[in-house]
């Protein structure tokens, strides 16, 4: 009995979290569909729109050029894309082929299935800056002090938590036929709405108007903030990138409970 | 001493309008080899999943080693095979066991797991490139992977080759041999006396028997003689050991578990019969005879 005894109880948590992160790290990647487009489509909008106009200062001479501010924009765009496209997309075919009934029996704690989760888009997204930083700078010749990179980095990162939520939240609302188009038609026209890939001026006014309470126009100025383009008050934006992640991941559990109360009630 | 492996007391489930069990109470020991025995739709796999937890009685309370199902304590000493459950196809196998192997405190290396499976030739494929039955052993891997005390298998050998079913039993019993519990689900009579020590027989979300496979087994193990015959009505099937009768304009069906007795009879009474057949009782149509018999006893 002492030999039972001793036997624990429980498997430890962190090599859980380690061999679950590395699996959906593994599940995205082999996914072509999605981690090719991930990775290359912010670097080829950039090359599209970004290159062309590289040097044009985006006010008076020596101030923040174009290339700059739209290595931002694309930065922003390609770790958001990671978010509600891989989660909403992942999450709704998993569960249409009912991989999470399998899982509910066994003792992975779904606090641990959501951190890997997370964890591995994560990944994803830091693969999706560096290639458009390697091709913006390679091929681009844009230049960005070191802590300039690191802002952007980070900022662009963190900008990209409240999307995880977004991501569930879908994944759990969608269905898996419809979650693509769900995922797109929700976040392409956000992207554009939030000046993303045009400025605002250029957007009919309806969309001037909404913008401001969009999460992904938010997270544009912290980010175009970090390479030089002067944005008066970014205290507002992060408040408002706060309130997003409570939000998007309040959704997120509400959308999670509702979809496991169908089927595991 | 140990606590037993599953204990259902007094557990109901209704799905909305559909009562899927009703005041179900059984204890299963450590050790023991279990088969809940049902035709489709009786109430087998909700009997499972209300025993896992992954579905909450409406009545009474389940128990996994004496603790509530849903604790990870109790999961971690269960490993599940469940119908109609997916699996992520774009890992490889070996990766699928080794993260389910981390799900576990004491589980089996990925290479005995893997070969408990019979898998070892597919463990570098990728999941979705397997075969319905290959599928079935990836579950039977994952089920045994953490080492677990108690197995829960439903329906295990859907979709399997003679032969992948035949090995696969085999490798139940082996684990059953070594003192693991075993709980199966199957409408297979065949499958359930092969394996179990006792058989517990659902229908309608009730238990209708609890007993030894001999026992079962001399229950629903009948036959069924079908013949067409001018004048089904009066007293020509009148008196006959039948467990159940139906007669569809002159066709006749007769379950039984005496059939030479029946036909004996059938000839010395001069009723004129054609096209007659007598063949094993399937078991839905045992169960069919068995439980007008639990209602009309």
């Amino acid at each position: 009995m002492s030999a039972i005894a001793a036997r624990r109880a429980r498997a430890s948590l962190p090599p859980m979290l380690a061999r679950q992160t590395y699996a959906e790290f593994v599940k995205l990647l082999r996914v072509p569909a999605f981690s090719v487009t991930s990775v290359v489509l912010p670097a080829m909008f950039y090359a599209f729109i970004g290159l062309g106009q590289r040097n044009v200062p985006m006010g008076p001479p020596g101030s923040v050029t174009f290339g700059q501010y739209f290595l931002a924009s694309m930065a922003l765009y390609g770790v958001a894309n990671v978010m509600v496209l891989g989660f909403g997309i992942s999450v709704a075919n998993e569960r249409g082929q009912k991989q999470d009934l399998l899982m509910k029996a066994t003792p992975l704690p779904a606090y641990v299935f959501f951190v890997a989760k997370a964890l591995s888009a994560l990944a994803l997204a830091m693969i999706s800056i560096a290639a458009l930083g390697l091709f913006a700078s390679v091929v681009g010749g844009v230049r960005l002090d070191t802590s300039q990179w690191l802002t952007l980095v980070v900022r662009a990162m963190l900008c990209s938590i409240p999307f995880i939520g977004l991501g569930f939240a879908l994944g759990y609302l969608a269905t898996p036929n419809s979650a693509p188009a769900v995922t797109n038609l929700i976040y392409l026209p956000t992207a554009f709405a939030s000046g993303l890939f045009f400025p605002l001026s250029l957007l009919p006014k309806f969309l001037q108007d909404v913008a401001p309470y969009l999460p992904l126009f938010r997270a544009a100025h912290l980010v175009w903030s970090s390479v030089g383009y002067p944005e008066n008050d970014i205290n507002a934006d992060w408040y408002f990138m706060a309130a997003y992640t409570a939000g998007f991941f309040l959704l997120a559990l509400w959308a999670y409970r509702r979809d496991q109360g169908k089927k595991f009630n | 001493m140990s606590e037993p492996a599953v204990g259902l007391s007094h557990a109901s489930k209704r799905y909305g309008a559909l009562q899927a069990l009703s005041d179900v109470s059984f204890t299963i020991e450590a050790g023991e080899v279990v088969a809940i025995l049902g035709p489709n739709g009786a109430g087998k796999t909700t009997s499972i999943n209300v025993m896992l937890g992954l579905r909450n009685p409406t009545a009474g309370t389940a128990r996994l080693f004496g603790l509530d199902p849903k604790d990870l304590r109790a999961r971690s000493r269960i490993g599940v095979m469940l119908q109609e459950s997916g699996v992520p196809g774009m890992l490889r196998v070996t990766e699928i066991v080794d993260l389910f192997r981390s799900y576990y405190p004491n589980p089996l290396s990925t290479s005995d797991a893997i070969a408990m499976a019979g898998l070892e030739e597919k463990a570098r494929s990728l999941v979705k490139d397997l075969s319905g039955g290959q599928h079935q052993r990836l579950y039977l891997a994952l089920a045994v992977c953490g080492n677990p005390d108690a197995l829960f298998l439903d329906e295990p050998t859907v979709g399997m080759d003679v032969e992948g079913r035949r090995r696969f039993l085999e490798e139940v019993a082996t684990l059953a041999a070594r003192g693991r519990t075993v709980v199966l689900t199957t409408h297979y009579l065949e499958e359930a006396d092969q394996l179990a020590r006792r058989i517990i027989v659902i229908d309608r979300g009730k238990v209708i028997a609890d007993s030894t496979p001999a026992e079962i087994k001399s229950r629903v193990a009948g036959k069924r003689i079908t013949f067409s015959t001018p004048n089904p009505d009066g007293d020509a099937l009148a008196g006959l050991p039948l467990t159940s009768k139906q007669v569809d304009d002159h066709r006749v069906r007769l379950l039984t578990n005496e059939p030479e007795e029946v036909l004996r009879e059938l000839f010395r009474r001069g009723v004129e019969m054609h096209d007659i057949e007598v063949a094993g009782a399937d078991l839905e149509e045992a169960f069919v005879a068995m439980t007008r018999r639990e209602a009309t006893p």
